[in-house]
């Protein structure tokens, strides 16, 4: 009984998500028709784009990895009512501190392994902290300082790569990392047909489970989702609100600074210069249709990683521009923005069934 | 006779619940119609199918004989129906003039001054004594429900619904609300007024209307009916309004407050030197009108405010600058002023509110894992024991319980926690007899257990009701101290407006 109502609510949550997909892909399927192009062939070419061998789905599980990271951390501040939009920042930062890592540091495979995490998350970690910090002891709104962190991050690779890890042949951008001080691995490469997956896929996914148990399970979460729902029943609670926005943004940062480990010493393996990495952003769409659930950014981070791997192969196959794919994604995001919508539908349809919960108390 | 409004043999279901089930609504035209109901008995659905936000499953309604099809606010408005709402629906940054001609602004061009001249004389005629000129952020909040009460007299209503009217008025605001809608009967205007509470009824209805649990229970002369009658047709028994209690018997000090100044939110002294002592076994009232103080005194009391100087003793620990879980593990149990702002976590569950003080320690957690076994059985027997009513259960979310259920939710946490020194600020508020009655029943018995009870209201009933002792504010100053045995209600009411009893000739 107790079990069931608990499911009802999620359940409610992936109704939501699912109506969202269905259509954001309807959206998608008259933007194509629109141009002239068979919506069914461009799809057809997506999916197929994503998944249609196992290199494709390595690849596929490569790019969702990244997303799955930053749609951790974006849902995780969002638990503690904070807007974590400083991602692309701290996995610049976490990825820096990563390939200098790989760089500089040699160690027995699996002692490496664990000081190349450990760096990537403790840079990470660092840059959300500074605006926690700032959001806590003066009040500056942590959108604000995220975005400023960003871009200290962005100017601060821009010099420090050609400086310091400069590659032999090309000015902007870092030296590619061996294969042997990355996160790929070859035996992985191999089962997935040379493709980009690689060691960052078991973190990420080791980090939902962590996450998850953390916000459901501790007194740290139970503290942190109090102050994300009602600062001021936790601050009268006991609970130290100011400590909270501190720890939730550390954290945050971490998971964002360990998505740019997985982006830049396993998907690719080197840094550029100039570039403010997307993931960052897409996470929070991740996150949003995820509904900030761990779960939820496990699902919607594949779903949006065969969106990204897909759209370049529709591109070769058909007409159909790429940027169809990343308007799929804008549709999507729309839909989960207006969920409220359809959470009264969906309950709608649950009441119709007969369900007497009387729940439904009187609109007083 | 004549009715301006009938609502005949009305039904409204919600899944699972009958709202209004038969319900039958006559109102005479210049009367005062009191529909009288506990939390959740249907007065408001029954009023939302009046003004249109609802519609009725079955029933018809006229207006002034003539059968009506009510489909939103706006046909309302077109019959002459208005409605003050019980949250003010104000634009905060606009003035009088601006938030009552709002949707009738009249043509392209704003004709601000002959609007503004319109509410002035509209002001002038029935007493209401509003500048059409203020900016609504900058007005007392019985001044903003008048503006509310412009607002349908601008549209020509004659027909006029208050939801709740003086759930947020001070005593003295009550009394100017009473006089405004005496006036506005005697001009003509016809009134339907829903409360649950009693003495205003008496005070002003000339009819009353009972429902309960969405069934009509009768319609009374409230001229003929005495306030214990109107009160058992309503809760379905015998209420009794005076708290049932023996004499106190103090022990020893559990909380010493000594010269506290404390700043309030202007950053001026909110509380100027104050003094009190409160025994184990007693319940020491703080009286005074809202705003005199209270809120920073309690606020600095457990640890939300920060103290300039003075000190907070509980039982011999000095705790004036310790944080608020310290203050809480000394035994500081605090039922908040706002229970939704401080009271609950409405998103979260019951289970969870039910710990949100006490879940980082064993046996609620350990090390740092919470026992989720542990606190839906601690959880179940708070709540069986206050008899906190939700849909889920502990499982329910904190805001989908009826206000009543919120308030009784809070005092279960707060007494179950053993608390030495229980801090009540209007533990009552907004809330009908039955659960009235249960509350103060609770503080009673938490009291006769031995521990201290502080109690904050703006409600001189209660205050009296409760209290061993009364402790008046004004103006952020202890007044006085006086016995409840040894002084009476007109002597504290002189208190509060800052006069002592030696000045009042005694």
């Amino acid at each position: 009984m107790k079990k069931t109502k608990y499911r009802s609510q999620s359940g409610n949550a992936f109704l939501v998500a699912v109506s969202a997909v269905i259509l954001g892909l309807i959206g998608g399927a008259v933007l194509m028709a629109a141009i002239g192009s068979n919506p069914f062939m461009g799809f057809y070419y997506l999916f197929r784009g994503g998944l249609m061998n196992i290199e494709r789905i390595g690849n596929t599980l490569a790019t969702a990895t990244t997303l799955m990271l930053v749609g951790l951390s974006v849902a995780f501040a969002f638990k503690t009512g904070l807007f974590n939009i400083g991602a692309s920042g701290q996995m610049l930062i976490g990825g820096l501190c990563a390939t200098l890592v790989a760089h500089k540091v040699f160690l027995p495979r699996p002692l490496f392994l664990v000081v190349l995490v450990a760096s990537a998350l403790i840079g990470g970690a660092l840059w959300g902290v500074i605006p926690g910090f700032l959001k806590a002891r003066f009040n500056v709104h942590e959108v604000v300082a995220t975005i400023m962190m960003n871009w200290i991050a962005y100017w601060s690779i821009y010099y420090f790569v050609p400086a310091y890890l400069k590659g032999p042949s090309l000015e902007t951008e870092s030296a590619s990392i061996a294969i042997s001080q990355s996160l790929r691995a070859p035996w992985l490469t191999k089962l997935f047909n040379g493709s980009y997956i690689n060691y960052g896929f078991f973190i990420a996914i080791v980090c939902v489970i962590i996450i998850r148990f953390v916000l459901d399970k501790t007194t740290l979460g139970f503290g942190l989702k109090a102050v994300g729902s009602n600062r001021w029943c936790a601050e009268y609670a006991g609970i130290k609100v100011n400590r909270n926005v501190v720890i939730s943004m550390m954290i945050a940062g971490g998971l964002a600074g360990l998505a740019g480990l997985t982006f830049y010493t396993g998907y690719s393996r080197n840094m550029q210069i100039g570039v403010m990495p997307a993931q960052g952003f897409d996470g929070i769409a991740v996150a949003l249709l995820g509904a900030s659930n761990p779960l939820g950014v496990l699902f919607s981070s594949l779903f949006f990683g065969i969106l990204q791997s897909g759209k370049g192969f529709m591109n070769a196959m058909t007409s159909v521009p790429p940027e169809i794919a990343d308007s799929i994604i804008a549709v999507i995001i729309y839909f989960t923005a207006t969920s409220v919508l359809f959470q009264r539908f969906w309950d709608r349809i649950a009441r119709r069934r007969g369900s007497r919960r009387a729940d439904q108390r009187e609109e007083e | 006779m004549n009715y301006v409004i009938e609502m005949l043999n009305i039904r409204k279901e919600f899944p699972g619940i009958v709202a209004n089930d038969d319900i039958t609504l006559q109102v005479r035209e210049g009367e005062i119609h009191a529909i009288l109901g506990e939390n959740g008995a249907g007065k408001s659905t029954l009023m939302s199918i009046l003004f249109g936000l609802y519609h009725a499953d079955k029933g018809t309604i006229k207006v002034r004989g003539h059968e009506v099809h009510i489909h939103n606010p706006n046909d309302a408005n077109d019959l002459g129906i208005g409605m003050v709402h019980q949250h003010f629906q104000l634009v905060q940054n606009f003035t009088v003039t601006e938030n009552i001609i709002l949707g009738k602004e009249g043509s392209f061009f704003l004709d601000r001054k002959s609007a503004s001249k319109r509410i002035a004389a509209l002001s002038a005629q029935y007493g209401l004594n509003i500048d059409p000129d203020m900016v609504i952020e900058d007005i007392s909040v019985g001044m903003q429900q008048r503006v509310e009460i412009l607002k349908m007299l601008y549209r020509d209503a004659n027909i006029l619904i208050f939801d709740e009217p003086t759930a947020v008025l001070t005593p003295q605001e009550i009394e100017d609300l009473i006089q405004i809608m005496r006036n506005l009967v005697n001009e003509g205007k016809s009134i339907i007024l829903i409360t649950h509470k009693l003495a205003e009824i008496k005070e002003v209805a000339d009819r009353c209307t009972v429902i309960r649990r969405g069934k009509l229970i009768g319609v009374v002369d409230v001229a003929d009916t005495s306030v214990a009658t109107m009160a058992s047709m309503m809760v379905g028994r015998p209420v009794s309004f005076k708290v049932d209690k023996k004499p106190a018997q103090p022990g020893r000090v559990i909380l010493e407050v000594h010269d506290l100044n404390v700043l309030n939110n202007k950053r001026l002294l909110g509380v100027k030197n104050f003094s009190l002592t409160v025994r184990a076994g007693e319940i020491v009232g703080i009286a005074g009108v809202d705003g005199n103080g209270q809120s920073e005194l309690i606020e600095a009391i457990t640890g939300l405010r920060n103290i300039e100087s003075g000190s907070v003793i509980i039982e011999g620990n000095d705790i004036t600058h310790a944080d608020v879980r310290r203050r809480n593990e000394m035994g500081i149990g605090h039922i908040p002023e706002d229970r939704q702002k401080r009271g609950l976590v409405m998103p979260a569950r019951v289970f969870e509110n039910v710990a949100i003080k006490e879940y980082y320690h064993p046996p609620f957690s350990k090390r740092g894992i919470l026992d989720a076994d542990y606190l839906a059985e601690y959880a179940q027997t708070v709540v069986e024991r206050f008899d906190v009513r939700s849909g889920e259960g502990i499982y329910s979310l904190a805001g989908k319980l009826s206000g009543g259920n919120q308030q009784k939710l809070i005092v279960a946490r707060e007494i179950t926690g053993t608390s030495e020194l229980l801090i009540a600020v209007q533990p009552t508020r907004g809330l009908d007899v039955g659960a009235i009655e249960y509350i103060h029943s609770q503080l009673v018995a938490h009291r006769d257990k031995g521990y201290a009870v502080l109690l904050v209201s703006f409600e001189l009933d209660e205050i009296f009701n409760l209290s061993d002792r009364i402790a008046v504010m004004f103006s952020g100053e202890l007044v006085n101290v006086v016995k409840t045995g040894e002084t009476n209600e007109d002597e504290v009411g002189l208190m509060m407006a800052g006069i002592t009893g030696k000045e009042a000739g005694r």
